[in-house]
């Protein structure tokens, strides 16, 4: 079918440019914030992301010393510094005395104050203010001015974030949470699944057309109830009632039915033969799904470990729900949207949490791909 | 944080140890109160029938304990508390759904659920469609597949923040920081603050599944187009079919079982949409949607179980038809065999 459409050059040529048009707004997106987070936090707001590798310019206030500074010199009193002072050096191209006119004066020129009064600003920042007679005021002269600063990257935002934005701390939450979620049911569900597939009881067809409409049950449902029931497990133990073994079986409890699904029809796939032959050697069942089943089904078992994994390491609802919000509990999907709230403009911040948040995805997604495609194959009934 | 990775690894080794404890345990023990094995003929035949009766409760009671609890207690407990308080102990009947139905947020919240249901499914479909067609004619399009299929590796939240940033705003004659105001200035229009626009923000926050699923639907449809027989196209080429006829006739006709699934699978998604939601606008201006109004209830004011679980039953009434039809269509790939 490769060559049904599209033969001719401009066909093909075509062909080229539209899937370049899709493949660049696919992944535009994801390279802003991650080209963002890697910038200097004062540039992000200075300029655009895709603007990134040139000189950003953004207009600044300044103020001079004050007329304490004075010198006389030659008959006149002078004012001189560098409006930087100590901050780091950026190239001044105009500057202004209002802020209704920052860019009135190119730099280096002499700009008239009025009653004989001088500003000259050069680009490096260097100024010299002249008065016929001594300036006055304990406040010194307002100064506007544009600058622009050479590209600068850096992984300052990543400490930040990693270590006083408490990022670092919801990673760990996030594995602590992800790992056991992910491994306690595969056990579980192979089992089940083994019976569903290959050993005949009574039920059966009612267990596996139930367990097929659990698959699409929504989340909402669950969370009430069980809120209640962890709340009164939890008052009447006397113990927290927001604990990672809760929401590990919660995981569990919403994961168990794509499982089963997942890896029964893959074990009902197996070949008939493989499993009489081993019965008639003596083997039992047990015997059979350890040595025979379990041991094939290990690409099924990969694909439902990596669904498992990017769906709670994603996870939400589930984790506001069932988690607390303190430091020692909050997840990174959680502590993301807090950020969101309470750093709203801070591009430096957010950008660089969501990608420390999709970057553990990513590593998964790129290098477990062939798996993660076959388990959406095989299981796309299931809802997400 | 020492003793959480702790008792994260020590779960992780009691889970899985108990597990199989109670795995080959319970097995053993069967085979010792039932021997099969050194006992006179009939009494041997005796309990292999009763291990046989026996046997695939122990395999499948962990899931069905655990399905159970999770699962089916609480939609029936959702069912029940939805016709009362917020507390749950007074009995109301119908007033939930009385009040949700009067409700201006509930049927703001319904209308936009309308919205994702139309526009979000069929867009991820169709987008999904044209990729995999397209990607299938080219020598790197193993590679601008991989690219597009990335975001769903990508969390909702994570998605949002990226998307946030494609739609900041700063004032007129700032500096514009998010790429679409940027494009909106370059062509001379007027920067915009895209999620407060009442209904038009509903697109721009569905942009943002769409982007999500698209790869999902690509993946799944590409794999049905590689698996139309070549004789039928072959076939067609040979009738004079143009390509547009031989898409539109041979192929999309074969793969309509797939197409199907994929639009339900996003169906699905679509009406427990939540995260997105939640980190975007938090359903302010008129962006409100079914299970983001349920979380809401669920904690607002100490909490009202009762709306809360209304809510979360209408959005299963609107998966029932779904969930019926794959029954069916399961029950009846099993009655082949």
């Amino acid at each position: 079918m490769a060559n049904a459409t599209g033969k001719s050059f401009l066909g093909r040529f075509g062909v080229h440019i539209a899937v370049l048009i899709f493949v660049t707004i696919w992944t535009i997106p994801t390279l802003g914030i991650l080209v963002s987070s890697l910038r200097d936090k004062d540039q992000i707001i200075a300029s655009g992301w895709w603007n990134s590798f040139s000189s950003s310019s953004q207009t600044e206030a300044g103020r001079l010393p004050p007329a304490s500074a004075q010198i006389e010199k030659d008959g006149k009193f002078v004012i001189e510094g560098n409006i930087f002072e100590d901050g780091p050096v950026r190239n001044i191209s105009a500057f202004g005395l209002k802020s209704a006119a920052p860019t009135e004066f190119d730099a280096g020129s002499v700009a008239d104050l009025g009653d004989g009064v001088t500003l000259q600003l050069n680009a490096d920042g260097t100024f010299v203010m002249a008065s016929p007679v001594a300036l006055e005021g304990n406040r010194g002269q307002r100064v506007y001015f544009e600058s622009s600063a050479p590209p600068r990257f850096t992984i300052e935002n990543y400490e930040t974030v990693l270590f006083s934005e408490g990022i670092g701390r919801s990673f760990i939450n996030s594995l602590t949470v992800t790992v056991p979620a992910t491994v306690i049911p595969i056990m579980i569900a192979a089992f089940a699944a083994y019976a569903l597939a290959w050993m005949r009881f009574p039920g059966r067809a009612l267990i596996i057309a139930v367990i097929i409409g659990l698959l699409v049950v929504p989340l909402q449902m669950a969370l009430i109830p069980l809120l209640q029931l962890y709340n009164g497990v939890g008052l009447f133990f006397g113990v927290p009632s927001k604990t990672y073994l809760g929401i590990w079986l919660a995981h569990t409890g919403f994961g168990l039915p794509f499982a089963i699904y997942l890896l029964r029809s893959y074990m009902a796939g197996l070949p008939r033969e493989l499993m009489e032959s081993a019965r008639i050697d003596g083997a039992s069942d047990f015997e059979i799904f350890v040595k025979i089943v379990l041991p094939l089904s290990f690409p099924v078992l990969a694909s439902f470990a990596i669904f498992q994994f990017l769906w709670v390491w994603n996870d939400l609802l589930v984790a506001i729900v069932f988690l607390g919000s303190g430091s020692d509990q909050l997840v990174l999907t959680g502590k993301l949207n807090a950020l969101l709230g309470s750093r709203g403009g801070d591009w430096e911040i957010l950008t660089t949490s969501a990608f420390i948040t999709i970057i553990v995805p990513l590593i998964v997604f790129f290098s477990l791909q062939r798996y993660f495609v076959r388990g959406l194959l095989a299981g796309s009934v299931k809802g997400g | 944080m020492a003793t959480q990775i702790l008792s994260a690894i020590i779960t992780i080794i009691v889970g899985v140890g108990g597990a199989v404890a109670y795995f080959w345990g319970a097995n053993r023990l069967l085979d010792i109160i039932f021997p099969s094995r050194g006992v006179a003929g009939t009494a041997a035949i005796d309990n292999l029938r009763r291990q046989g009766l026996i046997r695939p409760w122990l395999f499948v009671g962990p899931a069905l304990i655990i399905l159970s609890v999770y699962l089916i207690y609480p939609v029936v407990q959702t069912l029940w508390l939805s016709f009362h308080g917020r507390n749950g102990e007074e009995f109301v009947g119908f007033a939930n759904y009385s009040w949700a139905f009067g409700d201006r947020e509930f049927r703001n919240s319904i209308f936009n659920n309308l919205l994702w249901l139309a526009v979000v499914p069929a867009a991820c479909t169709f987008l999904g469609l044209v990729v995999a067609v397209l990607t299938d004619k080219i020598w790197w399009g193993t590679i601008a597949k991989s690219l597009i299929f990335l975001p769903l590796a990508i969390s909702f939240v994570g998605a949002s923040v990226i998307w946030k940033f494609i739609y900041e705003y700063k004032g007129d004659g700032q500096t514009q920081i998010g790429l679409l105001n940027a494009i909106v200035q370059f062509f001379g229009g007027s920067p915009q603050v895209w999620i407060s626009l009442p209904f038009w923000n509903n697109f721009f926050l569905m942009a943002i599944l769409i982007w999500i699923q698209t790869g999902f639907a690509m993946v799944i449809l590409s794999a049905a187009l590689r698996g139309i027989p070549e004789e039928t196209i072959e076939a067609a080429v040979i009738d004079g079919a143009n390509p547009f006829q031989i898409f539109w006739k041979i192929m999309i006709p074969q793969i309509w079982g797939t197409i199907a699934v994929v639009w339900t699978t996003i169906t699905i998604l679509v009406l427990k949409v939540f995260d997105i939601v939640l980190t975007m606008t938090n359903g302010q201006w008129n962006s409100q949607v079914l299970a983001n109004l349920m979380f809401d209830w669920m904690f607002r004011g100490g909490g009202d179980f009762g709306r809360g679980a209304t809510i979360a039953i209408i959005i299963m009434i609107a998966v029932l038809p779904i969930m019926v039809w794959n029954i069916r269509q399961a029950n009846r790939e099993s009655g082949g065999h």
